[in-house]
């Protein structure tokens, strides 16, 4: 696992708040920089696909394990 | 790209409906959008300095989940309605779901205009300083400035 600029501990929050803080992460980092997010809500897989497209931050990463899903957004530059 | 636009119409008080719009105006000012939200009528309540008189009611909501089946003159009890907001609460913080103040706190701080209807202020007798500061009074016209050229439009 790449080490990241930041990291986001979005476990135990439900929509919409795991992408509101990832959002808020976001602004702190500069282009190019990377946030690794780890979120239990089922419902960001596809919030996260979503918010990147949206925004044009590159997700670089999703995974899960163990009900924890793992997101590495790249910011734009 | 032009930014797009959110416009919302928020007309309910009560504390399950004043979620859609506070959840859907903080995500779209997430990604990007300029967001307008209109409160009119009952959904003045929701720009109270203190979001804690809101209640939930299972009453006229036959779609509202119940822990057990109630006849509904029972719902109609002193004290009921109080109870299942508290049940509601206490279920929402359990399952991660943000409290209406924190959404609404998210909502200002990501720049969602929240216009308060100048007629529905003066038909209920509120004053200015009943509101959150930020919030602005506005008619009709003063929301069709911004939701005629919105990218959507939501009644709630």
């Amino acid at each position: 696992m790449a080490t990241c600029d930041k990291e986001l501990d979005a476990r135990g929050l439900n929509c919409p708040l795991p992408i509101l803080r990832t959002k808020k992460a976001l602004n702190d980092l500069t282009g190019g920089q990377t946030l690794r997010v780890v979120a239990t809500d089922p419902g960001a897989i596809k919030d996260f696909q979503a918010f990147a497209k949206q925004t044009g931050n590159e997700l670089v990463e999703s995974g899960e394990a163990n009900g924890e899903f793992t997101f590495v957004l790249r910011k734009k530059a | 790209m032009a930014t797009k636009k959110l416009a919302i119409i928020a007309t309910k008080g009560a504390l399950d409906w004043g979620y859609p719009p506070f959840i859907l105006a903080s995500t779209a000012a997430a990604l990007g959008y300029d967001v307008q939200i209109f409160f009119t009528f009952y959904g003045l309540q929701l720009l109270r300095k203190s979001l804690n008189h809101l209640k939930v009611t299972s009453l006229g909501n036959p779609g509202m989940p119940m822990p057990m089946p109630m006849p509904v003159l029972l719902q109609a009890l002193p004290g009921m309605q109080s109870f299942m907001t508290s049940m509601m609460k206490s279920t929402m913080k359990k399952k991660g779901v943000a409290s209406l103040e924190d959404l609404r706190s998210l909502c200002i701080e990501a720049d969602v205009k929240m216009i308060g209807c100048q007629m529905t202020v003066d038909l209920f007798g509120f004053s200015p300083s009943d509101f959150i500061p930020g919030m602005e009074l506005g008619g009709a016209a003063t929301f069709f400035e911004f939701a005629g050229e919105s990218d959507i439009c939501l009644f709630m």
